[in-house]
């Protein structure tokens, strides 16, 4: 984004703004009356022995308000890159609490964590991993067929990503694991959750390719045709080398989605992460627990996805330094 | 291939002919039978006013623009539509092009190294010794592992120039090389080019620089509405413009 600069007095000296902050947000909290809360719970050394409803309301809201108000005080003064970090450390603590507030069971989560990693994780990465590989390559011929100027690819590729992105992937799901059996074979349950998931995918990207692929100037085509390259040629060295800049950022958009999206093959059975957070806790009647695991677990790959699509970006960025 | 005679002799040059060549965008009718001989070792500057059709027509000679009627020869090879037939005219004929296209995302070294690889089969080492010779004939040697991105408009052109140098080829073609220079940029492309010229390569040349043209050129193509209107020696050209759009054209682009 562009960087004006214009100097501005800090927001946070501002005694409008701090007072309007502290204004809504004692209201807020005020008027939600979490007295009896699990930031109420939270506050209880604060609280002293108020007994009153109000009073136990109002105590809180004041209690927030003003660590609120402080911490935006102290935060302005902070650099750009400490303020990142505390007010990501701050964020993830108010989330924790949040989770503790579910009263939720340690040990149980314990004993149960090994095995959602080893069976679930593990699945769930394996079949992610493969339909994003497959998808590619899919996503690279469906864009190349929508590019190329022959009626046959160009139908069956446009085919392609009009039905698998207009359908809704719990549905291909089931069509796949129960229509192929119709034709007389027997695909298993991960085979048919790879399956589609790569058909689903790779119909997105498609088009994630095909304007990547468009966005290149003709010159590059010209330029590379002018020497001599092939089209093929053109493709692989010119084009696409340069295309990766604009295409590494929606696709890793695509994979984190995806990762999370294998969830819905569970309900074909497939042991993920997903199916053994719904059936791990059910006995125990302790689902909260393991959803919470699970979204925890999901949300520790996307991180580590993300890291991989910035390391990407960079990699393919390296001339337009 | 031996590496003392990668560079220094120029492969042996073609001419070019061009018979009665008619094209149309839709209705619009932008080359009207173009007959052109040029001989091999010539070097001929197009100029007219813009949208005159003079890209077109050199863009027509390695088919980067398909053309509806007429006939193109380069050297003795007449121009088809085939893959092979097109392959091979550019391998022979090089171009260069008004906004330079390099390759942004590799070193100018690799820009100057991928045609030699891949068309030309030469390898690695002889494409590299290939593309440092050109980079140095070009004076642009200290840039190799620059990206194309890092040079001004001018070294850039050079490196372009360099790219198609290294497919050794028979005929060059330059749209408008200097069209998207800085002014203080134009000078060091032109002085490449002239020295081209001197080494007896055969150049068609599109451009404004008309100082150029006079120094350099055998001949001199004025072109306007799609027409071939004038063709002469540059000082009969420009001290004696037989037609009146010819002088209407020198007028305004040597009055400023």
């Amino acid at each position: 984004m562009f960087k004006d600069h214009i100097v501005k007095p800090r927001a946070t000296d501002n005694l409008t703004f701090m007072g309007t902050v502290a204004a809504v947000t004692f209201a807020v909290t005020l008027f939600a009356g979490l007295g009896e809360s699990g930031l109420g719970r939270l506050m209880a050394p604060i609280l002293l022995d108020l007994h009153a409803p109000l009073a136990r309301d109002l105590a809180v809201a004041v209690t927030f308000t003003l660590t609120l108000v402080l911490n935006l005080f102290v935060l302005g003064r902070f650099p750009l890159r400490a303020q990142i970090i505390t007010v990501w450390c701050e964020l993830l603590l108010m989330f924790l609490l949040f989770f503790d507030t579910f009263d939720l069971s340690y040990a149980f989560i314990a004993t149960k964590v090994g095995f959602m990693i080893t069976q679930g994780v593990f699945t769930t990465v394996y079949v992610s991993a493969i339909s994003i590989a497959i998808a590619f390559v899919l996503a690279l011929l469906g864009a190349t067929a929508r590019l190329s100027s022959n009626g046959f690819a160009i139908a069956i590729a446009s085919f392609y990503t009009s039905f698998f992105r207009g359908v809704p992937l719990l549905i291909q799901i089931y069509l796949i694991y129960l229509g192929i059996p119709q034709l007389g074979y027997v695909v298993g349950a991960v085979p048919a959750g790879i399956l589609a998931l790569s058909l689903c995918y790779g119909a997105y990207m498609t088009e994630i390719f095909r304007a990547g692929i468009s966005s290149i100037p003709r010159g590059q085509w010209e330029a590379s045709r002018a020497i001599g390259l092939s089209p093929l040629q053109t493709m692989l060295r010119v084009i696409l080398p340069q295309s990766m800049r604009l295409i590494i950022p929606p696709t890793g958009n695509q994979f984190i989605s995806m990762l999370k999206d294998s969830s819905l093959v569970s309900v074909i059975g497939v042991w993920e992460l997903m199916f053994l957070a719904r059936t791990q806790g059910r006995a125990e009647f302790r689902h909260l627990e393991m959803l919470i695991t699970a979204a925890v677990l999901y949300w520790l790959l996307s991180i580590v996805l993300e890291t991989v699509q910035a390391r990407l970006e960079k990699h393919f960025n390296r001339a337009h330094r | 291939m031996n590496r003392s005679n990668v560079a220094h002799d120029l492969p042996q040059q073609a001419g070019v002919r061009v018979r009665k060549l008619n094209k149309w965008y839709g209705e619009f009718h932008v080359l009207k039978d173009i007959d052109l001989h040029i001989a091999s070792g010539e070097i001929v500057v197009i100029c007219g006013p813009s949208g005159s059709g003079k890209s077109t027509l050199i863009r027509c000679l390695n088919l980067l623009e398909d053309f509806q009627q007429g006939e193109v020869i380069i050297g003795e090879t007449p121009l088809t539509r085939s893959a092979a037939c097109v392959a091979g005219i550019r391998r022979q004929v090089g171009m260069v092009f008004q906004q330079f296209n390099l390759f942004p995302h590799l070193t100018v070294l690799d820009n100057l190294m991928l045609g030699p690889r891949l068309v030309s089969r030469l390898s690695d080492a002889d494409a590299r010794a290939l593309a440092h010779e050109y980079l140095e004939r070009v004076r642009i040697g200290n840039q190799a592992d620059k990206y194309p991105g890092q040079l001004s408009g001018g070294q850039q052109q050079r490196v372009a120039i360099a790219r198609a140098l290294c497919m050794r080829p028979r005929i060059m073609l330059f749209d408008e090389p200097t069209s998207a220079l800085d002014p203080e940029m134009v000078k060091e492309v032109l002085d490449v080019m002239g020295e081209l010229a001197q080494d007896g390569i055969t150049m068609l040349c599109v451009t404004h620089e008309m100082g150029f043209a006079r120094r350099v050129a055998d001949r001199i193509i004025f072109m306007d509405q799609g027409c071939i209107i004038e063709e002469a020696k540059p000082q009969d050209f420009f001290d004696n413009p037989r037609h009146e759009r010819a002088r209407e054209f020198l007028s305004q682009i040597l009055s400023h």
